[in-house]
């Protein structure tokens, strides 16, 4: 018996694996969005993150480089985002679109030389107290830092949004720009900070995958997880803490589905895999419906241009 | 000093006019980045835009990969026109090809003239029911169409896996993801020996041409049009805002559901897992580089063509990926959306004034 407990226990390790990668880009874009703009390029940011991650790490063999780096990258191809669609006013909806675009192929063309080689192993704490105490070694420790990270920044988020001045005003600027604008806040620097912000996120996310998680480099090796990030942040109505609970449930079915798989059950595994995507359009036809649901947490300007005539 | 002024009114010449400057500006991005690669940015160029449409097979590519991007965003035209973001065509794409490979299968071994009406037919139905779907909760729920049409882009895909693995895999497939060949009957007729430009383009032809007709002759594509430019207006004068969303999704899945039956039952010849190179994602560059223009989508899907064509010559003669060719697709997207600014803004040079000093 000792030994099943001791399964499911390192099954919730793996859960807890796979959701990093989601908690960390759905809760970059939801500060993002938060603010007010709607960023669909979280998948091109992610994957810039995981090959500049894995570059890094190969070229300089120092893998808190290569995690800073992938930050910045992360960062800098926001930069691309912000210019447009905050200072170029540019349709949110498009820019990301093709910010998306533009990562995958531009990592694909850094990441042509860096095919097949291995990864280095990234170094996991407590790994004694992992193997020595049964079921809840598995899960709470033998962990790589960025995964315990991860697990705060939701808590942190939350706090942030809401206890702190900074987090106001980011709120205050996605419900309604003019107002705040009007109280002398400068909205489009509001606005930019976010993008830049849930651009690190979103790299550090890709250098989880490339240095961690399966360490190596894969072209388009993200696979939709920056969609379903996005996905996320709807599911979760905008809420940080809901945003954990989620990319528990999404991680939980990418493992699931792999165990099926070996197991032999006879549920489709495309049908699990779908779940996610059907779940998120459902909470947002309950949500949407709704319109104090919908009013409670959902930035009200999302996806909005805003200019202040000078 | 510079000062910027908001333009009253754009002038059509401009309008036009930046998507080319967006080409030329995204051809000196490439070049800079083919240099940054280590190529000479000249010689890589030729081998991305001038080696691959430089004989009669090559252009004939080049129109095969136009004829399902100038059709799918012909039909994004009418949702981008009227403010609604259908982001969603590769789903639709995907499910129109689900239905028509569906119905050719359920042909296999028939011999007619009308099988393949039928099929394409289907598939353009099969579009227009899974696009209904963002624009029915949009009507009725309130839901963001953005969301959903994304979120249905995976659902297609996985369903279209479900099928090719499982129950209409090939019985004699050896265990392979994909379905039968379809019959000759269920086939495109190909225009050319030897090339493979087949008869989906003329649908993709007559497809522009009545969409022109409905967009500028027509009651319903004014309305569009006025939806799309103010809401406020579309309600005042009482056109029915419901109808005209379901309405818009409808032509729009019709146009990408019939895209993925040109492709299936065209170059392709069955159902497989890859049945798209992302066509319903590409043809959103498209529809926005040809200004959501009939006219001007024909052009800007000959163009985007060029990068998927463009990609497979360079992954040949340059070992580069071919994903290379989105960072161009990508590139033109960003210059063309950042260009519109001159379209709202004038940037004015000014001297300093007297009493400015």
């Amino acid at each position: 018996m000792s030994f099943d407990l001791n399964f499911i226990g390192i099954l919730i390790g793996a859960i807890m694996a796979s959701s990093v990668p989601l908690i960390l880009a759905a809760s970059g874009e939801l500060i993002t969005e938060r603010s007010g703009v709607l960023n669909l390029g979280v998948e091109g940011m992610m994957i810039i993150g995981a090959i500049s991650g894995f570059a890094l790490m190969v070229v300089t063999d120092n893998l808190f480089l290569a995690v800073i780096g992938s930050m910045i990258s992360g960062l800098i191809i926001s930069i691309i985002f912000g210019l447009l669609t905050q200072s170029l006013l540019t349709n949110h909806v498009a820019t990301g679109l093709a910010l998306t675009i533009f990562g995958i192929g531009m990592s694909a063309m850094i990441g042509k030389n860096f095919v097949g080689i291995p990864g280095k192993e990234f170094p996991l704490l407590f790994v004694n107290l992992k193997e020595n105490i049964p079921f809840l070694g598995p899960i709470l420790f033998g962990h790589s830092i960025i995964l315990y990270f991860a697990f705060l920044l939701p808590f942190l988020t939350n706090y942030f949004l809401r206890k702190t001045k900074i987090g106001l005003i980011i709120r205050a600027v996605g419900d309604s720009p003019t107002s705040a604008s009007n109280q002398g806040i400068n909205v489009t620097l509001v606005r930019y900070s976010c993008i830049l912000y849930g651009g690190a996120m979103c790299g550090l996310a890709g250098a989880y995958l490339s240095l961690i998680y399966t360490p190596q480099w894969i072209e388009n090796m993200t696979g939709g997880r920056g969609w379903i990030a996005l996905a996320l942040v709807v599911f979760a109505t905008w809420s940080p803490i809901k945003v954990l609970i989620g990319a528990l449930i999404f991680g939980g079915i990418t493992i699931l589905q792999l165990h099926m798989q070996a197991v032999g059950l006879r549920i489709p595994v495309q049908l699990l895999s779908a779940l996610p995507y059907i779940m998120t359009i459902i909470v947002l036809v309950v949500i949407s419906r709704d319109s104090r649901k919908i009013k409670l947490n959902t930035p009200t300007s999302l996806g909005q241009i805003f200019y202040k005539e000078k | 000093m510079i000062k910027i002024e908001k333009r009253n009114d754009v002038t059509p010449s401009i309008y036009f006019l930046t998507p080319i400057l967006a080409i030329f500006l995204t051809l000196f991005g490439g070049g800079i980045i083919f240099y940054v690669l280590g190529f000479n940015p000249i010689e890589a160029l030729k081998f991305f835009f001038i080696t691959p449409i430089s004989d009669l097979y090559g252009f004939s590519e080049l129109l095969v990969k136009a004829t399902p991007l100038c059709l799918i965003a012909i039909g994004l035209s009418f949702c981008f026109k009227s403010n609604n973001w259908n982001i969603g065509a590769e789903g639709q794409l995907i499910f129109g090809g689900i239905v028509g490979g569906g119905v050719a299968l359920l042909f296999y071994g028939h011999d007619g003239f009308y099988v393949l009406p039928i099929i394409i037919l289907s598939g353009a139905i099969g579009g227009m029911i899974f696009a209904m779907i963002p624009a029915v909760l949009k009507t009725y729920f309130n839901t963001n169409e953005i969301l959903v049409s994304l979120m249905l882009v995976y659902v297609a895909k996985l369903l279209l896996d479900y099928l090719v693995v499982g129950p209409w895999s090939n019985p004699e497939g050896f265990n392979f993801p994909e379905t039968r060949q379809f019959s000759e009957s269920a086939r495109m007729p190909i225009l050319f020996d030897g090339l493979r430009i087949h008869a989906g383009i003329f649908i993709t032809l007559i497809t522009v041409f009545l969409s022109w007709l409905i967009l500028y002759k027509t009651y319903l594509g004014f309305q569009i049009k006025v939806s799309g430019l103010s809401l406020k207006t579309a309600k005042y004068a009482g056109y029915k805002g419901k109808t005209m969303i379901i309405i818009v999704f409808m032509i729009s899945g019709a146009c990408a559901g019939l895209a993925g039956v040109g492709e299936i039952t065209g170059p392709i010849g069955q159902l497989h897992r890859n049945i798209s190179p992302d066509y319903g994602f590409t043809a959103i560059i498209v529809a926005f580089l040809g200004r959501l223009n009939p006219v001007g989508i024909i052009f800007a899907s000959l163009v985007v063509a060029l990068t998927y064509l463009g990609a497979e010559t360079a992954q040949i003669f340059l070992q580069i990926p071919k994903y290379t060719g989105q960072v161009f697709q990508g590139m033109i997207l960003f210059f063309l959306l950042g260009s519109d600014y001159l379209l709202f803004f004038k940037i004015k040079f000014l001297g300093l004034k007297k009493n400015e000093l």
